[in-house]
């Protein structure tokens, strides 16, 4: 563990998006091959519920991916709103294995941030992809006991290059938020 | 083997609780399970790098098609540095905000305050190389929410940060000196400590202040630092 010197400053304290945070919305953004991206492309879908099973329909869904490498024509980040429903909606190219620490290897992953009305910070975890025999291994997977609480992070067919991943902030099949 | 730092933790007191019961709409969105514990890897390790070819910057929100904005013109100048006083340079700041009225231009805000239609409230600015922004606006008025009876959120500018790292991502709020809604406010007493929550506001500067044109503002922000320890170890 680190501890701040004396003469640094903490980082500054996060605050809510609130309900308005539109007003820097793009949708183009939300679609990572925009820039003429190579690679198979994907579709990353999921419905986020809050913990009284409503949409959280004003949230911000973010999400980054350290494979493919971030160039010219790929972003590597996507932003989305999701729709009435709750449902966001990215595409993007399918990520591969990326190191972890020491000698590991991390199963192929897309990093999510979830902000909100009510979210004074963030909420952050990762979907996987279902059938990734990389996923046996994978050292964060690995740190999940339960097997209901590690298919919280793995997304699942649905038709061709669709993948879903629906995201519970709070209480039944709750998501495993990861710290950050 | 790979030697990629990661970031700090959050120095304690530092950062609000997900869960905080004054402000309702928490209630219903914080996890009940405990965060799991991971050390950061390449992916939070690293972050998204925006060009302002595909992002061009917008630095002045109080002026639109020519006109000019309602309301009493700011310009607001910071520095954005890590947690060890290294200048953050190059990344991209979004703002937003409501009008001098008190509303957001935006469907769901139904406050009975008139819209300006000389102001939208969105902005984007890049650091320099030593880690210096600013944008010009106008200050953006107190509204009403129903978050309690008789609550007004204090006026304040939304910013959205990324640093280097998916880590460093930073989602705040800056405030105005001398807002006395500030005492009432459960976001910004959100954050427990006490000199980690006046650092969100902003300090009347009169060098940046530009004779007959605009009050100027000082606004830096920090964003969380290198973990000493490579990651590999
Ligand atoms: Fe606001």
């Amino acid at each position: 563990m680190t501890t701040l010197t004396t003469t640094a400053l903490a980082a500054t304290a996060a605050q809510t998006i609130g309900p308005y945070w539109h007003l820097i919305e793009d949708p183009a953004m939300a679609d990572l091959t925009r820039f003429g991206a190579n690679g198979e492309v994907i579709t990353l879908i999921g419905t986020i519920t809050d913990g009284d099973g409503a949409p959280a329909s004003d949230a911000c869904v973010e999400i980054w991916q350290s494979s493919p490498a971030a160039d010219d024509k790929f972003p590597g980040y996507g932003r989305c709103a999701p729709d009435a429903t709750g449902t966001f909606r990215f595409t993007t190219v399918k990520p591969g294995p990326v190191p972890g620490r020491g000698n590991t290897q991390q199963a192929p992953h897309i990093a999510i941030n979830l902000f909100g009305r009510g979210i004074m910070t963030r909420l952050y975890t990762r979907a996987y992809f279902e059938g990734d025999p990389l996923n046996a291994t994978d050292p964060l997977l690995g740190l999940i006991d339960e097997p209901a609480r590690r298919a919280t992070l793995i997304a699942r067919p649905e038709g061709a290059n669709i993948w879903r991943l629906d995201i519970r902030i709070q209480g039944d099949n709750e998501t495993v938020f990861i710290e950050i | 083997m790979n030697d990629i730092i990661g970031f700090r933790p959050p120095a304690p007191g530092s950062q609000p609780d997900n869960n905080t019961p004054a402000y309702g709409s928490t209630r219903a969105r914080h996890p009940l399970r405990p965060l799991l514990a991971f050390p950061h890897t390449i992916t939070e390790a690293t972050g998204p790098a925006f060009s302002p070819t595909h992002f061009p910057p917008h630095t002045d929100l109080s002026v639109m098609n020519g006109k000019l904005a309602q309301g009493e013109r700011i310009i607001v100048r910071g520095r954005i540095t890590d947690e060890d006083g290294r200048p953050v340079p190059n990344t991209m700041v979004e703002i937003w905000q409501a009008n001098a009225a008190g509303r957001y231009f935006h469907p769901l805000d139904t406050h009975d305050a008139p819209l300006d239609p000389n102001f939208k409230g969105d902005g984007r600015v890049f650091t320099d190389a030593d880690g210096w922004y600013q944008y010009t606006s106008i200050k953006p008025g107190a509204y009403p929410w129903r978050n309690h009876k008789n609550a007004w959120r204090p006026n304040h500018i939304h910013y959205s940060f990324f640093g280097p790292g998916f880590a460093t991502r930073l989602i705040t709020q800056m405030y105005f000196p001398g807002d006395p809604l500030l005492a009432f406010d459960p976001v910004f007493k959100g954050v427990p400590d006490e000199a980690a929550r006046n650092r969100l506001i902003a300090n009347f500067d009169l060098d940046v202040t530009q004779p007959e044109h605009a009050l100027g503002y000082r606004f830096d922000v920090v964003l969380r630092g290198r973990a000493a320890t490579p990651m590999g170890i």
